[in-house]
């Protein structure tokens, strides 16, 4: 029958060798002379723009002109002082809407120092030397506190706390911790198992229990927390994802985007993923850029990026546009999703509608129809509310609301990352809430 | 086209541009390299006494300091005179002057300070039929420990007397090559002169160590866990040069003489310098080192085009230009009063000029202005200065620009006639003036 041919989803399409380049290193990591030349570009700045724009607030002039004087682990230091997953964020940071976007050379020349990439030199050097955990633990306070979520705002929360000499115990719903870095993020952006490097290096610290397998809502909830701990984090994430809302959406070959990048980046053989010849994904951030650049990476031929709003609207930022499609992918606008076309419950393609925004977007009336044997959805994550229901936490459009402090409604709760409301669900940000969180339960704490 | 053709002494070459005596002079084969690439003429590396050559290190004899992307400003070297045999240098000299008779050949000459050995080498370099020699009483390192080089540079009686001693033996012109590592460059200037010396050239390498290796402690360049100063000289040493020959360019008693000049020159615009500060020529080395000969392209073709763009028929029409602008310090105008200007179109917004202002200087760069990231000068605080221009990493984004009507900032016109400290009220020797 025709339906059976007309769908083309195979494991394998490339050579066993393609695969391992493929996913290899986004970008190269900078040589000792690359990182020099880049470091002397650096004008140490006055109250750098690049440091303004950074949400953990690095002192990036200091850290550059530390490498600059050959002084790579003073640099990763500097780096570590105010964000402890600078390997990370030094990898996965939009850096070109942050820190490089107000680079000044960005302002004279169109070519910012490249900061991320001197940031990743001076933390991997550090890394590389496998030195003693460069942070020192206050004398024990005797205190205990719970944190929610072993992602990038626990981790860093838990740092800090132990750094003030605080007992910790973060719950993890998974089997592994590092939150979306671990399973999230496109795996040429975190290449050797960074993120569980990373988490080890974090934990070395001493002072912080990882129990995982905890669920908040299951095994775990805030009123026991609460009892048992002196202060609790959450910094839970957000474990759900939007659905299209159209019939087919659980057909065969819809495919949640969060769900098969985490089953991409924890697989070790790549060839065994399933991949379309045509393949479309709904969305326009940066899980939409991630997934269809890592499903053409494993072979897929036609691979076309649906969004229903123009290019600036969209959350990824042009440079992540731009590396989609340098890796051929097709990215579409004003395109929003009206149908699965489904053969035996299997998906065979989409019809979308032309969509114009006149005050409000609306759909054109005008059809598109694509042939598809994967359709991946990436609209969003979404916030799991059911755990805090009669907690006293209050939410705002389902997320969390924290105060200046991380602080939320309910006493000795305080929350951060993208659980929480107002704020852009970046690993840096959360980076950001777990530290300012950690500062103010100690300060909290030692009253 | 501008007329490049120089004379120095009488000796004509096609363009200023010579090669300092140095490694890049040291053999037939780099020599005739340099010409077929367009220098005007060498200073051969200098030769010693007949006899068994100098040795020198087997180890490491060069040291450096580098700016921004590895560019050499410095380099230090312990490298002595020739260590090659004094007869194939002289044959070498003998073939390379045959080859390139427009060229300017001018054997660069260190000897023990006595008259026999300094006659009979003058002798042996006539035969060689090169065009002058150089007296190398600059060497700072090595040959110093011997009595040499700037050892006695470093007495103005012995410059004196050597010179005189080769004047009375020799037809050539000769050039007294002058240390840096002295007080007051003007003494040794004006004892060759004394002596009958035809030229100067200056400046040799500063006395200097580049670096310490902070794994061994010893000074760079280590020779077996040891190190010795050595002569420094590159862009670095510039400044340094160009002050010592306008020092002996306006001195009474040496105005008038030829100057080579030497001393980090790397471009067109170096040498240019040099020659309005009153050298004939000039004589380059680090650039070459750094660079390879091919350089000089650059140097004649940038000098004939600004040349041209000036007005500027041949040499003579730049040479000593800027000597009568070079006062001291006594006489600048104190009524000339200039404020910084920032053009807000070209700022980068990098904020150095007020920290450098603000940390270091007079608080008159702001950082702010109605709430937004913005460095303008206040002109009632701007003492006129300089350093905002100077690390300001935009060319001509700040200027000095000259204010009229009254400065801001003292209150007082500054629209008034010259005036400088001999006439200042708060000098105690002012000359009085009638107003007063």
């Amino acid at each position: 029958m025709a339906k059976a041919k007309s769908r083309d989803i195979r494991q394998g399409r490339l050579d066993p060798a393609q695969y391992l380049e493929n996913f290899s290193d986004l970008h190269a990591p900078l040589g000792q002379h690359e990182a020099t030349v880049e470091a002397d570009r650096c004008y140490f700045c006055y109250d750098a723009p690049c440091m303004n724009a950074c949400p953990t607030a690095i002192d990036i002039p200091l850290f550059i002109r530390q490498i600059s004087t050959g002084n790579p682990k003073g640099a990763a230091q500097t780096i570590l002082d105010q964000n402890i997953m600078g390997g990370m964020c030094a990898r996965v940071c939009p850096t070109e809407t942050l820190c490089e976007e107000v680079c000044v050379r960005e302002v004279a020349e169109g070519k910012p120092v490249r900061i991320g990439l001197l940031q990743r030199f001076a933390t991997d050097t550090l890394l590389a030397a496998n030195p003693a955990h460069p942070f020192k633990r206050a004398p024990a306070t005797g205190k205990r506190v719970a944190v929610i979520g072993a992602g990038p705002a626990g981790l860093s929360c838990a740092h800090r706390l132990a750094m003030h000499g605080h007992e910790v115990t973060i719950y993890e719903a998974r089997a592994k911790s590092g939150g979306l870095n671990e399973h999230g993020i496109a795996a040429y952006k975190s290449t050797d198992d960074f993120a569980a490097r990373e988490v080890a290096f974090i934990l070395d610290i001493g002072g912080i229990t990882i129990a995982q397998g905890q669920a908040l809502g299951k095994d775990i909830s805030i009123d026991q927390l609460s009892s048992e701990f002196d202060a609790v984090f959450v910094g839970m994430g957000l474990p759900g994802v939007h659905a299209l809302g159209l019939q087919g959406d659980h057909a065969d070959g819809c495919i949640d985007a969060v769900e098969y990048i985490e089953t991409l980046r924890q697989s070790d053989d790549k060839s065994n993923l399933p991949v379309g010849r045509n393949v479309v994904v709904i969305g326009g951030g940066m899980t939409a850029i991630d997934v269809a650049t890592q499903v053409k990476l494993l072979g897929a031929e036609n691979v076309t990026i649906c969004y229903r709003r123009g290019p600036e609207q969209m959350n990824a930022s042009d440079y992540e546009q731009e590396v989609a499609q340098t890796h051929g992918v097709a990215i579409r606008h004003w395109l929003q999703p009206r149908k699965i076309l489904t053969d035996a419950n299997a998906v065979t393609g989409i019809e979308l509608e032309y969509t114009a925004q006149n005050g409000t977007l609306t759909g054109t009336g005008e059809a598109l129809t694509l042939a598809a044997d994967q359709i991946f959805k990436a609209i969003g994550q979404s916030f799991d509310a059911g755990p805090l229901e009669g907690t006293g936490i209050d939410l705002d459009q389902g997320r969390i609301i924290v105060d200046e402090n991380q602080k939320t409604s309910r006493d000795g709760v305080w929350a951060g990352g993208d659980c929480i409301s107002g704020d852009e669900d970046l690993t840096v940000v959360a980076v950001e809430h777990g530290k300012l969180a950690a500062e103010d339960i100690h300060k909290t704490l030692m009253g | 086209m501008a007329n490049l053709a120089s004379n120095f002494l009488g000796i004509k070459s096609p363009n200023p541009f010579w090669l300092a005596s140095a490694p890049p002079t040291d053999k037939e084969y780099n020599v005739e390299r340099a010409f077929q690439a367009g220098w005007g003429g060498v200073v051969w590396k200098t030769l010693g006494e007949a006899g068994p050559p100098v040795v020198n290190v087997n180890g490491p004899r060069y040291g450096a300091i580098w700016g921004a992307d590895r560019r050499l400003l410095g380099l230090n070297n312990i490298e002595l005179i020739t260590d090659r045999d004094l007869e194939i240098n002289l044959q070498e000299i003998k073939a390379i002057k045959k080859r390139w008779p427009d060229r300017a050949v001018i054997v660069s000459l260190m000897v023990p300070c006595e008259e026999e050995p300094w006659k009979k080498i003058l002798k042996r370099v006539e035969e060689t039929e090169a065009d002058g020699v150089e007296l190398n009483f600059g060497c700072p390192h090595g040959m110093s420990e011997r009595g040499m080089g700037a050892a006695v540079g470093q007495v103005p009686d012995y410059i004196e007397m050597v010179a005189r001693w080769c004047k009375q033996h020799t037809r050539m012109p000769v050039i007294v090559k002058l240390t840096p590592n002295i007080t007051d460059v003007r003494y040794p200037a004006r004892a060759a002169k004394a002596g009958g010396a035809d030229a100067v050239s200056l400046i040799n390498t500063v006395s200097s160590i580049t670096s310490v290796n902070l794994d061994s402690f010893s000074p760079e360049p280590s020779i077996d866990g040891k190190g010795s100063h050595g002569g420094y000289c590159g862009p670095a040493v510039k400044p340094i040069a160009l002050n010592m020959v306008a020092e002996i360019a306006r001195d009474a008693e040496t105005a008038g003489m030829p100057i080579s000049g030497i001393g980090g020159i790397t471009t067109w615009r170096d040498a240019a310098e040099f020659m309005a500060l009153g050298c004939g020529n000039v004589q380059v080395c680090t650039a070459a080192m750094t660079y390879g000969f091919k350089i000089v392209e650059e140097m004649i073709e940038g000098l004939s085009n600004w040349m041209d763009d000036k007005g500027h028929a041949d040499l003579d029409a730049i040479i000593g230009r800027a000597v009568p602008n070079v006062t001291d310090w006594q006489y600048l105008n104190l009524n000339y009063v200039t404020k910084a200007k920032i053009d807000q179109d070209a700022c980068i917004q990098c904020g150095r000029c007020h920290i450098a202002c603000e940390d270091t200087s007079h608080q008159a760069i702001t950082n702010m202005v109605d709430g937004l990231r913005k460095f303008e000068v206040i002109d009632a605080e701007c003492v006129g200065c300089n350093l905002c221009v100077n690390v300001c990493p935009v060319e001509n984004c700040i200027t000095m620009e000259q204010i009229s009507g009254t400065d801001p900032r003292t209150g007082k016109s500054a629209e008034l006639p010259y005036s400088n400290w001999t006439e200042h009220p708060n000098n105690p020797s002012a000359t009085k003036t009638a107003a007063e």
